[in-house]
């Protein structure tokens, strides 16, 4: 049946390709402070920065790997093998036909400057360590939106940039956001200003081309007071048989009134550690959202949170994973209320086939001063095969008289009563799994914007047709 | 040639053998009734003619217009004109009708070409308004939530849309209501035509006032002991089962 296995290929494994490139930027394989010292000449830090890298790089040497409660895979991970920073430059062009052809090609099949076009306000594109692309429609640009790479953020608009800057994620929170602070390079820095509604998505795409790589982009989006804003973004690898690290560090800050969504595509090659940490600040009656679907990678460590610091903010975690073979998805949602009348919801869809794993880690806490706070938290996990595990931590911690929590989990399988069926109506295994699949998730992938849909059920489609029959 | 041909079928369940040589033949253009007790292996049939894993053939073999359907997978099967109503249909959880339908007439297009989504609608829209369902439905799961009715008409939709050539229909009348049952036998007339085939299997008689069969099959303990014209379901009816068992040499059941 598979008859043009060309087209087909391609088409399977989208990120699956590299280009060779020069790369004129290259801090060597390893990590110390000449390593630090090296990305802060090259990127023209300014001293504070350079300070702030060589601090985090001595709280990441002095920090454990959280293997006591997360995966030993940790443990694979030879920091002393992997390169920390690969550039071509440290400009961001503002035109696609000044990025460098060997780089732009790998854009191009990936679709980024069509969507541009299509029904984007913006997009920011990296390549390994830096920026390469980074532009805005002119409109959205005249009303004040401010949309560059971080390296760029903090040169041209260091008041608002510093002041925000590693206030959400302090540099200790984790031992990765510790490696993040330390070597960080690329992402995006938005500012929105008051009142201003962002009408398309501003979106940003990372791409890691490089073996043995590591990719530590740092975002940091600020929407000003009654502000509005939907930020997207999507990664691919190709697919090496070394380990390839992604270590982000995303900090969102709500002012007053603000909405901030944040949706995140991934579709990471089975090589790739993924360990990130996002998390937002949400002030009165402002909302942050997360939309989060992780696939591929070896493994995937994420929790995106959100404090809820000032009175009525809302947060929210929309999550879909799905473990392939051979893959880890440990994600979750940290909920921190932090004042009256917040509220938060978590909902959390995870796909696990053959021998692949999804963990549902959750953090719920409300303390017993605040009044009239709520949490929803519903986790459904659904398993395809004998073979397949998922395991649900839900930790909740509701305080407080006014303050309440509702909680749901369930484990579910398709039956083979169930593929049967769809089969006798004509649909192959894979296509009546992916169909399955999809109706597993459907309720909550309604709430994405159409663009976004459509991918992650192509991306779904292609997952399944890999692993059955 | 043109015809679903069974021929000397027998089918096990582990040591427990179910379809015991069984032949039938049913034409292009002709309606068949299959009548027989509880347990007596009508769903097996219906299933094994399908191509459900969990039955092993043990002897003989099922002809499509000629093509072998063993060496076919359950799906290739659909695609090429089989269609099966179960007895008991399936949720698919989160999958709405429309969906479900679409991806299964998309099934059926040559690679590389788009099911046209206006004509797919029309066409949705008419079946539905024939089976009486309320266009409501097309946006539900598959069969999630639904009355045992409500499950009976949606196989009529899906073999209304899916313009099998060969049909097996397993008890769609059991759970209706006399009004659904008129409805659903309507569908079904509606459908009646010299290119369709159909197996309408049942436990009563009462489907047969309204879905005319040519031919009646009696089946007991697995083999069809007697066949005859449709006044055979009225003497049936009269009669009782254990007079079929008593003809056909078969224990009586208590
Ligand atoms: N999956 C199964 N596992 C074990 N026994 C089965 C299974 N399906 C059917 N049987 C047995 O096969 C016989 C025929 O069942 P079935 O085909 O459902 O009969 P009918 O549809 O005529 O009521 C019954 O004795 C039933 O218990
Ligand atoms: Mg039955």
């Amino acid at each position: 049946m598979k008859t043009d296995t060309s087209a087909v290929n391609i088409d399977r494994d989208k990120g699956d390709f590299h280009y060779k490139v020069d790369y004129g930027y290259d801090a060597g394989v390893g990590l110390d402070e000449r390593v630090v010292n090296y990305i802060s000449d090259v990127k023209q830090d300014p001293d504070w920065v350079r300070e702030f890298r060589l601090k985090a790089l001595q709280t990441f040497e002095s920090k454990p790997l959280p293997t006591h409660w997360a995966s030993k895979d940790l443990e694979a991970i030879d920091f002393n093998k992997i390169r920390y920073y690969l550039a071509q430059g440290q400009r961001a062009t503002r035109s696609w036909d000044e990025v460098p052809e060997d780089v732009k090609r790998t854009f191009e099949r990936l679709g980024i400057p069509e969507q541009e076009r299509k029904f984007l306000a913006g997009v920011e594109a990296q390549f390994d360590s830096e920026a390469v692309y980074s532009n805005i429609k002119k409109a959205v640009g005249e009303q004040g939106v401010i949309f560059v790479g971080s390296t760029e953020g903090l040169k041209e608009y260091p008041e608002i940039f510093r002041r925000w800057f590693g206030k959400v994620i302090p540099t200790g929170d984790n031992k990765f956001s510790a490696l993040n602070s330390a070597v960080f390079s690329g992402g995006s820095f938005i500012y929105v200003p008051p009142g201003v509604k962002v009408k398309h998505p501003l979106q940003a795409y990372f791409r890691i081309n490089a073996e043995n790589f590591g990719q530590f982009e740092r975002t940091l989006i600020i929407c000003d007071e009654g502000s509005e804003l939907t930020y997207m973004e999507g990664c691919t690898a190709p697919k090496f048989n070394t380990a390839t690290l992604h270590s982000a560090v995303v900090e969102l800050i709500a002012l007053k009134g603000a909405k901030l969504q944040y949706i995140t595509v991934q579709n990471w090659s089975p090589n790739v550690f993924n360990l990130v940490t996002k998390r937002g600040l949400a002030h009165e009656e402002s909302e942050i959202k997360w939309i989060d679907c992780n696939i591929g990678s070896r493994l995937t460590m994420k929790y995106p949170g959100v404090v809820l610091k000032g009175r009525k903010s809302r947060g929210e975690v929309l999550s879909i994973a799905l473990a392939n073979n051979g893959q880890h998805q440990d994600t979750g949602a940290k909920m921190i209320h932090a004042a009256d009348e917040t509220t938060s919801n978590i909902i959390s869809k995870s796909i696990s086939i053959g021998t692949g794993r999804a963990t549902y880690r959750g953090l719920v806490h409300v303390p017993k001063h605040l009044k009239n706070c709520r949490n929803n938290t519903e986790c459904d996990a659904l398993l395809i095969n004998a073979t397949s595990r998922t395991d649900t931590y839900p930790a909740i911690t509701v305080r407080g008289t006014g303050n309440s929590v509702q909680h749901e989990a369930s484990v579910s399988q398709v039956s083979a009563e169930q593929i049967f069926y769809m089969q006798q109506r004509g649909l192959s295994e894979a296509q009546a799994m992916s169909l399955s699949v999809n109706g597993f998730v459907n309720d909550l992938v309604r709430q994405f914007p159409m663009e976004y849909s459509v991918e992650l059920k192509r991306l779904i489609e292609l997952e399944m047709e890999g692993s059955v029959g | 040639m043109q015809q679903l041909e069974i021929k000397n079928l027998r089918v096990a369940i582990g040591e427990n053998e179910i379809i015991r040589d069984l032949s039938l033949s049913v034409g292009l253009g002709e309606m068949h009734a299959v009548m027989g007790p509880n347990g007596s292996g009508k769903s097996t049939l219906a299933k094994v003619i399908a191509g459900h894993p969990d039955y092993k053939v043990t002897g003989g073999e099922v002809l499509m217009d000629g093509e072998n359907l063993f060496e076919l997978d359950p799906d290739e099967r659909a695609r090429k004109g089989l269609f099966l109503a179960f007895q008991y249909p399936s949720e698919v959880p989160g999958v709405t009708i429309a969906n479900f339908l679409r991806a299964a007439m998309q099934a059926r297009l040559p690679e590389g070409e788009e099911l046209e989504a206006t004509d797919y609608y029309a066409k949705l829209y008419e079946k539905m308004d024939l089976l009486e369902i309320d266009r409501s439905f097309t946006s539900r799961a598959v069969n999630e939530g639904f009355s045992g009715g409500e499950k009976k008409r949606c196989e009529i939709l899906q073999m209304a849309m899916l313009d099998p050539r060969y049909a097996v229909l397993d008890e769609t009348d059991s759970g209706l209501d006399i009004d659904a049952l008129k409805v659903v036998a309507s569908g079904v007339n509606s459908l009646r035509g010299p290119n369709l085939g159909v197996l309408l299997i049942t436990h009563y008689q009462r489907l047969l006032n309204y879905i005319v069969p040519d031919f009646v099959h009696v089946m007991v303990h697995g083999r069809i002991v007697r066949s005859g014209g449709k006044e055979l379901a009225l003497e049936l009816e009269e009669k009782g089962y254990d007079w079929i068992r008593e003809h056909a040499g078969e224990p009586v059941a208590a």
